[in-house]
């Protein structure tokens, strides 16, 4: 798929291009661009602080860039805050989860956009049903639809709030350490929910700091350090050892295609 | 009654579905198959235990009709603020204006039906009281949104906004009129202040509680159906049942005694005479009372304020920021718009609460509603809702400001020095706070 993907540029679902933002001074992404094609999975890896999460938060909408362009298939997209990316079809699964601790699941999937009865008041049952269903498929022995999600255990969390990003129809997800609260079962059946959806022709940013956890399910690697972009490569093209040293030392492989925060060799061999 | 978008309700639902239907004593079954609030029930509880023993140090003139319906005129300017105050704190904010907002506020509506409406429209004009009271409404209203404004789009802290707000409008309600009374009041405006004439008599009052228990039924006829459609666990017939006669017996019950409760001799003697009804020699006409228009004001205002928390996207949103308001934010709710909205339907029912106090003093005074601020924030916190955000019920907060009115009424019928009830009514507060804060540590 990731053959057919890179073939022209009309299957770009996304573009960003020389994407910045700082916080008071601190250049958290600096001029970091990254594109993701039509039902790919691009692992976006680097060190806790290297600026992923942060960058990936601007497509999300939850920061506001400084500077650069945002694409969304094909169109300069202007994206505000996170209900402009949801209306672009853009689904974000928080690695804070960001659910609203006190009130159940059906409430959750459907936060800010409730579903209605036509009187205009919330139509809890059938979201409730709703809700019963897309649970059931992702975790079919949940029954706890009554509890705040507070009192869910920390993959019923997980999988609440990733029903809440699949629930829209969303073409584009970003999943942010997606599995860093989960056992090894559990972070199986992410895996599995990935290739699915991912068949499905949704196209999937992957954020994580351990390799281990998206290599095998990554069509495209990228890595950041220090907010810059170290360069991004197929899967196929590069060894585990060498997306180490990209996100170790920032040494851009021969397989990979560099990016402004690419560490030369000159500069390597100084160390 | 259960409340099912609040999380509190689900209290006694406990492990969910999976422990449904055998274990747990008898008791557990009870409140698991009737999805009763344990914690409501609880605060029922310390109601009556609180009424039964001032009947018993007052000389029984605690649990008299004449009381009991005094209490619930007096409990309705606090318990209408409440409701509002419920949807700050869920928000983690707080609002220590609404006293000074309602002195503000009842002075420019007594100011515009004793001084203003009767040069413009005449005295004793019909429309007199909606207008003053429309004015109000609209003013406390503003006074919100200024407030909400501050807060939500200024981040200027809640504490900081409403404190600076409790000595502004302080002082602009001595503004208005450099400080005098104004009074009368219109007598139309008057009703809303109960006392005899504004109670609507026995046979009204019947036909309110009769339209009552119809709502009750009909609402959990409603529920079972909805359930019913998509196939959801149900409550037990016989629970359902019962959550109907129970909620009926309690309405009919208030009713009845409001219906005993006597207007007073002076006031029957005019009303025969002016109306030339011919009473036995010997024997006193028995006029009833019934619900006062104040106590009806407060219920409605609780109707609506829990239909809005509970069944529109805005009372979503509001528990939805208050449990984690960066989750809010990112789910895509426009959190300061919502907070704006939240500190103007406080502002409105600060004009409410001044409508029926203004009204049942007959005068707009400099004082009015002078630390009103600290009894509905205790009202609010002793009905369940956590200073910490996100839990909260309007009839919870209602019934805080019932136990509130309730010890303060009862210390006076026991003759206990103004300066004590204090003491008495802070050291609950902080008791109440702590014993639920048990409580909630134990359910989960």
């Amino acid at each position: 798929m990731s053959e057919n993907a890179t073939d022209g540029p009309s299957d770009k679902v996304i573009e960003m291009e020389d994407v910045s933002i700082s916080f008071g001074g601190i250049h958290a992404v600096d001029h970091a661009s990254l594109d993701l094609h039509r039902g790919e999975v691009v692992a976006l890896l680097g060190h806790n602080g290297a600026g992923k999460s942060t960058f990936i938060k601007i497509l999300s909408g939850a920061y506001r860039r400084d500077e650069g362009t945002i694409k969304v298939r094909g169109k300069v997209a202007d994206i505000q805050n996170p209900r402009d990316a949801k209306a672009l079809g853009i689904e974000t699964i928080y690695q804070t989860l960001a659910l609203a601790d006190n009130v159940d699941c059906a409430a959750n999937l459907y936060l800010g956009r409730e579903l209605r009865t036509r009187w205009g008041t919330l139509d809890d049952v059938a979201m409730e049903a709703r809700a019963r269903e897309v649970m059931g498929r992702l975790n079919p022995r949940f029954q706890r639809f009554k509890e705040p999600v507070s009192r869910l255990s920390g993959g019923q969390r997980q999988s609440v709030a990733i029903a809440r990003a699949i629930l829209f129809d969303a073409r584009i997800l970003i999943m942010d350490e997606p599995t860093a609260a989960l056992g090894p079962q559990e972070t199986a059946q992410v895996g599995e929910l990935i290739k699915q959806l991912k068949a499905d022709g949704i196209s999937i940013f992957l954020i994580s700091h351990d390799i281990e956890d998206v290599f095998d399910l990554a069509d495209r690697v990228a890595v950041m350090k220090n907010g810059q972009m170290v360069g991004h490569a197929p899967v196929s093209a590069v060894s585990r050892d060498e997306v180490l040293g990209m996100i170790i030392l920032g040494k851009c492989p021969a397989g990979a295609t560099a990016g402004p925060g690419a560490v030369s060799d000159e500069a390597l061999a100084a160390i | 009654m259960a409340d099912p978008a609040t999380p509190p309700a689900d209290g006694a639902a406990g492990s969910g579905q999976f422990a449904r239907a055998s274990d747990g004593s008898v008791l557990q079954r009870f409140f698991r198959a009737t999805e009763i609030d344990t914690r409501m029930l609880g605060m029922l509880g310390a109601l009556l235990l609180i009424w039964i023993v001032f009947h018993l140090f007052s000389d029984g003139r605690f649990l008299t009709p004449r009381n009991l319906w005094n209490l619930s005129v007096q409990t309705a300017s606090v318990a209408v603020m409440s409701t509002g105050m419920v949807l700050i704190i869920v928000t983690r904010h707080i609002d220590l204006s609404v006293g000074s907002i309602l002195g503000f506020v009842a002075m420019v509506m007594g100011v515009t039906q004793a001084n203003l409406l009767p040069e413009l429209i005449g005295a004793g004009n019909g429309a007199t009281w909606a207008i003053a009271l429309a004015v109000g409404i609209v003013l406390g209203g503003l006074i919100g949104a200024m407030h909400g404004y501050v807060i939500a789009f200024l981040g200027v802290p809640a504490f900081i906004v409403t404190l600076g707000g409790l000595l502004v409008w302080r002082g602009a309600a001595w503004w208005v009129t450099s400080g005098q009374t104004v009074a009368p009041m219109d007598t139309t405006f008057r009703l809303m202040g109960g006392g005899p004439y504004g109670a609507i008599g026995a046979t009204w009052s019947w036909v309110v509680g009769a339209v009552a228990c119809v709502a009750i039924v009909a609402m959990i006829v409603s529920q079972r159906r909805d359930r019913m459609r998509f196939s959801f666990p149900l409550r037990p017939v016989w629970a359902e049942l019962t959550l109907a006669a129970a909620g009926c017996a309690l309405v009919l019950g208030a009713v009845a005694v409001a219906n005993r409760y006597p207007w007073p001799k002076g006031i029957v003697r005019r009303h025969v005479a002016a109306n030339g009804i011919v009473v036995p020699e010997g024997e006193t006409l028995f006029i009833a009372h019934g619900i006062a228009v104040p106590v009806l004001m407060a219920i409605a205002v609780g109707i609506v304020m829990t239909f809005v928390a509970t069944r529109t996207r805005f009372g979503r949103y509001v528990f939805a920021m208050g449990g984690n308001p960066e989750a809010a934010e990112l789910a895509g709710i426009n959190t300061r718009w919502v907070t704006m909205k939240i500190f103007i339907v406080m502002g409105m029912l600060c004009a409410i609460a001044g409508a029926i106090s203004t009204a049942r003093l007959n005068a707009s005074t400099n004082a009015q509603g002078t630390l009103d601020e600290l009894l509905v924030i205790a009202a609010a916190v002793i009905g369940g809702t956590s200073l910490g955000g996100g839990i909260g019920t309007i009839m919870g907060a209602m019934i805080g400001a019932l136990v509130m009115q309730s010890l303060q009424s009862g210390m006076v019928l026991m003759g206990i020095d103004a300066p004590f009830q204090n003491i008495v009514v802070g050291a609950v507060l902080v008791m109440a706070v702590w014993l639920d804060g048990l409580y909630r540590r134990r359910q989960s």
